[in-house]
């Protein structure tokens, strides 16, 4: 059985990789602004050095490919992976934590796959798990929000990723790490308990998922990506968890908002699931692989060892998209449906 | 194969053949023992006497045994073999013998194995299949060592740990810390890792041997005289 990629038809459209990717970064703007008004400037830092890293990891890669480096630099793809890397990490990270992601994303994930369109796994996700596999502590360190605790300004930021050593922060569980280590409350005194939970998915949180929804809507109306695989993620989170809420007690694993609205539910249903390289092609398939993708993440929030669980569901997923896509190929125009006879 | 000579024997075990980095077998071992130079070092050792003594014993034994049992034959030397390595480990690396765990007896499934004794050792005589054992077994155990290197390196900062497991008290402060308060890099000890050092080592081989036949071409490339065609339309580069 060949397990071939769609390759052909393609639509041409009208944009170019450079115009798609300044999009995606434009989008992202909204999140990363709320993101920083809740944790402080680490989430900035995080990208400012890490786009810086992903430039140089790119021009380097492409150097010794012997590629045009201006020609592919100017794509924007390294500073995206590098944006989206930099959201994904925890704020307050030390410059190496951020330099071992990018170079694991750009070279191991990217260049050594082919370079852009050719990686079977989206770069930012694995640079994400390799972090977070080999630097555990580092990455799930994350700074206690606004309205809980202090959050640092601009010098401490900097201070945190370029001499770490020195940079002394306060760090608490996020919500989802709190209802995972739960066992003994109702969900209505567990929010009541912990001031963290906010309104109704976490303090900041759900500001940022909302930011991040309200980005991917832009991207979605200027047809960016299609509807299918974030709303089928979405759909698939809010059905299992609809299911599993049992009314809130103790051992309930959450109410369908909290899932939607806390950790990185938007982000990954909006910046990391609709990769057009590493998704499934065909529209039906695009449907198969986010409902996967949202199922995989409620069973590892839920029952797995991890709080949350965006990148091992896309990276899971990744590995399945070809195979999806064999089963889903659309006939081709003018052709019936294939039938199973051969 | 009767007329290979040892300087052939020895390339074609230590590079042009490797086991490990060539003929890509014997990769379950090679992938989940080698996270420190000392398990590397006790697999490799163990791997290169079973395979010195299978391939000795097919060897002698290659004109009596019939064709159609000559496989269960082979894998019955090769386990005895590794039965004997085995309490041997236990005996004198106890420690050792303990980390190795089931990659022990595992050799004997070992697919470098069973292919020298079926390939080589059953159609030549003693001494070169004797010697081609210890080459295949040098060069599979090269490539667990410096990938045991590398992943230790990379993952702990250091070089050598724990080598009294191997060597005895003797050995106890070989650890060589090359960085000082390092990060552990857990990645690349555990089995992700294995599989991206050997990657590297396999690029870093066929980039050697492009080398190396670009060079030879270089050599070769004589001008071409007299051109047999000449190009009407285009521009000639």
């Amino acid at each position: 059985m060949a397990l071939l990629r769609i390759t052909s038809p393609h639509a041409h459209g009208p944009m170019s990789t450079q115009r798609v990717m300044q999009q995606v970064l434009l989008a992202a703007l909204p999140g990363i602004v709320v993101l920083t008004y809740f944790f402080g400037f680490g989430t900035l830092v995080n990208i400012l050095w890490g786009s810086l890293l992903a430039l140089s990891f790119e021009a380097l890669a492409l150097k010794l490919r012997g590629r045009d480096i201006g020609f592919y630099l100017k794509d924007y793809s390294a500073l995206v992976t590098a944006t989206l890397l930099g959201i994904a990490m925890p704020p307050y990270a030390p410059w190496w934590l951020i330099a071992v992601g990018i170079a694991s994303a750009i070279i191991l994930a990217k260049h050594l796959y082919g370079g852009l369109g050719y990686n079977p796994f989206n770069p930012a996700m694995v640079g994400y798990v390799v972090l977070l596999i080999s630097f555990p502590v580092q990455m799930t360190a994350w700074t206690a929000p606004r309205g809980v605790g202090e959050v640092p300004g601009l010098l401490d930021a900097l201070q945190a990723c370029f001499l770490p050593a020195l940079y002394d922060g306060v760090t608490q569980a996020t919500p989802l790490d709190v209802l995972k280590q739960n066992n003994s409350l109702l969900i209505e005194q567990l929010w009541e308990d912990n001031p963290i939970f906010g309104r109704w998915a976490g303090l900041g949180w759900e500001w940022a998922n909302l930011a991040f929804l309200a980005g991917g809507a832009w991207l979605l109306y200027r047809r960016i990506f299609t509807w299918h695989a974030p709303v089928a993620m979405l759909l698939s989170i809010a059905l299992l968890s609809a299911i599993f809420y049992d009314g809130g007690s103790s051992a309930s694993g959450g109410s369908p908002l909290f899932h939607l609205l806390s950790g990185a539910t938007m982000f990954g249903a909006f910046f990391i699931v609709t990769d057009p390289v590493t998704s499934a092609v065909s529209l039906r398939g695009r449907l198969i692989y986010g409902a996967l993708i949202g199922m995989l993440v409620y069973i590892i929030r839920v029952s797995g060892n991890y709080p949350d669980a965006i990148a091992f569901a896309v990276l899971i997923m990744n590995f399945a998209a070809p195979f999806i896509d064999h089963y889903t190929q659309p006939p081709t125009y003018g052709h019936r449906k294939k039938t199973e006879q051969h | 194969m009767a007329s290979a000579s040892y300087k052939d024997l020895s390339l074609n075990g230590l590079w042009k053949n490797n086991p490990a980095i060539v003929q890509l077998l014997g990769l379950c071992p090679l992938l989940a023992v080698t996270g420190s130079v000392v398990n590397a070092l006790g697999l490799a050792a163990a791997t290169t006497l079973v395979l010195l003594c299978s391939n000795t014993a097919v060897s002698i034994i290659r004109n009596i045994v019939s064709d159609a049992v000559r496989l269960p034959v082979f894998v019955m030397i090769i386990a005895a073999a590794v039965t004997c390595t085995e309490l041997i480990m236990q005996a004198f690396a106890y420690e050792l013998y303990q980390i190795l765990g089931i990659f022990l007896p595992l050799i004997t499934t070992n697919c470098v194995i069973l292919g020298r004794a079926d390939a080589f050792a059953s159609k030549n005589s003693l001494a070169p299949a004797m010697y081609d054992g210890l080459m295949m077994g040098l060069g599979f155990g090269v490539i667990l060592v410096l990938l045991g290197a590398l992943r230790e390196l990379a993952g702990t900062g250091a070089l050598f740990a724990d080598m009294d497991l191997l060597f005895g008290s003797m050995a106890a402060d070989w650890k060589l810390v090359l960085i000082e308060d390092y990060q552990a890099f857990l990645l690349a000890i555990l089995p992700p890792g294995a599989f991206i050092f050997t990657g590297l080592l396999i690029a870093g081989k066929n980039l050697i041997d492009a080398q190396i036949k670009r060079r030879q071409d270089a050599h070769k490339a004589e001008p071409v005289v007299g051109s047999k065609r000449v190009r009407v339309t285009g521009t000639i580069s």
